[in-house]
């Protein structure tokens, strides 16, 4: 008996993108539900996804992708969903990695399980080119990816990926106010294994955009540093 | 002697930097300031720190300047760093400002619509509110 899933998918200005990544999550598991949190797009992302038959949440104005994630979660908290899964909007994210991910948490093999393009990847015909971050990203992955894994004991090899599962038990703590809204990422992966919660990392699929424009530019590699650090530590240092 | 500057104030300026540290970072901890808004408030305490300890670089600074001692330099530094927060403030609280009144007038809305539609369902039972 599957649980009962919503899957909620974060959109910024994805209307050319959003159609597919909904049509994806169709095709791979049919029995969930899906939400887009429509984070105050300016462009017509939430008449696309409303028209392609998704449920829509539409923030007033930008909040950011972690605080667009959190309502996710407080509406699948709400509507009494079992289980989670959430996906980025912009089509990185092969939705047929889905199913890997949701089978952990229906087997309770874990709380959460998150998915990383850096374990072994899968063997499919013609797939686009893997994710290939540039070097400051991929070198600020691999550094909190190392510190994650030295603090919860465990592989950390992906710490900002978007691409989770997850069961009710931590669906009820992303929604409070532990979570922290700016740039979600390695610090939620420590505080959620302070909290007890068994976290699996498991292979996934993530596809490259050509033609996406990063968030990471000018001084924004700088405070993500910064505050990933500060995080890390006052975490450390609470309870 | 210009470029001195006594041991007592050195220590001062050292231990009330790092009292501002230790404060910023507990109330960091203790969720009442966000990470986002402590970053200035950080750089300013580790500066001054960073200057007290390695002197020579603030005696440098201060003839670069042409102050006439490296206490000015710090005050100098303070009172920038105290105009930057209280101009990225006024900036946040701005785009505070407006999202607040944005939610209010959407939320007014919203309660209209709702009454208009409890009108509907119900015209018997409503009264006027």
């Amino acid at each position: 008996m599957p649980l009962k899933t919503l899957v909620i998918v974060p959109a910024y200005n994805e209307e050319a993108r959003i159609a597919g990544v909904l049509h994806g999550i169709r095709q791979y598991i049919p029995h969930a539900d899906v939400l887009i949190v429509d984070d105050g797009s300016t462009d017509l992302t939430r008449e696309v996804a409303l028209r392609a038959g998704a449920k829509v949440i539409s923030h007033p104005f930008n909040l950011g992708y972690g605080a667009a994630l959190q309502t996710g979660y407080q509406y699948a908290l709400m509507k009494n969903y079992e289980g989670l899964v959430q996906m980025d909007g912009d089509g990185q994210h092969d939705p047929s990695s889905i199913v890997d991910l949701l089978a952990i948490v229906q087997k309770g093999e874990a709380d959460i399980a998150i998915g990383s393009r850096f374990l072994e990847a899968k063997e499919i015909a013609s797939t686009p080119p893997p994710y290939r971050a540039p070097l400051t990203r991929r070198l600020g992955m691999k550094l909190f990816g190392m510190i994650a894994s030295l603090l919860i004991h465990q592989k950390v090899t992906d710490p900002t990926s978007g691409f989770q599962a997850m069961n009710r038990r931590v669906l009820e703590w992303v929604s409070g106010d532990r979570f922290p809204c700016d740039y979600p990422d390695a610090d939620v992966i420590i505080m959620l294994h302070r909290a007890g919660f068994q976290i699996l990392e498991v292979p996934v699929s993530m596809f490259e955009n050509q033609d996406k424009k990063s968030m990471h530019g000018g001084w924004r590699p700088l405070y993500y540093v910064f505050k990933m650090f500060l995080s890390i530590f006052v975490t450390l240092m609470r309870e | 002697m210009s470029a001195a500057m006594p041991i007592r104030y050195k220590i001062l300026a050292i231990v009330i930097s790092i009292g501002m540290l230790v404060l910023i970072i507990e109330l960091v901890r203790r969720r009442k300031l966000r990470e986002e808004y402590s970053w200035l408030w950080l750089l300013t305490g580790s500066v001054v720190l960073f200057l007290m300890v390695w002197f020579d670089l603030l005696r440098w600074i201060t003839h670069q300047i042409g102050a006439a001692k490296p206490s000015s330099t710090i005050f100098l530094f303070a009172f920038l760093f105290l105009v930057f927060i209280s101009l990225h403030f006024s900036v946040v609280i701005s785009k505070l400002t407006n999202q607040v009144k944005e939610l209010a007038q959407r939320n007014a809305l919203l309660e209209t619509e709702l009454q208009e539609m409890k009108r509907q369902t119900a015209p018997s039972q409503a009264g006027s509110s």
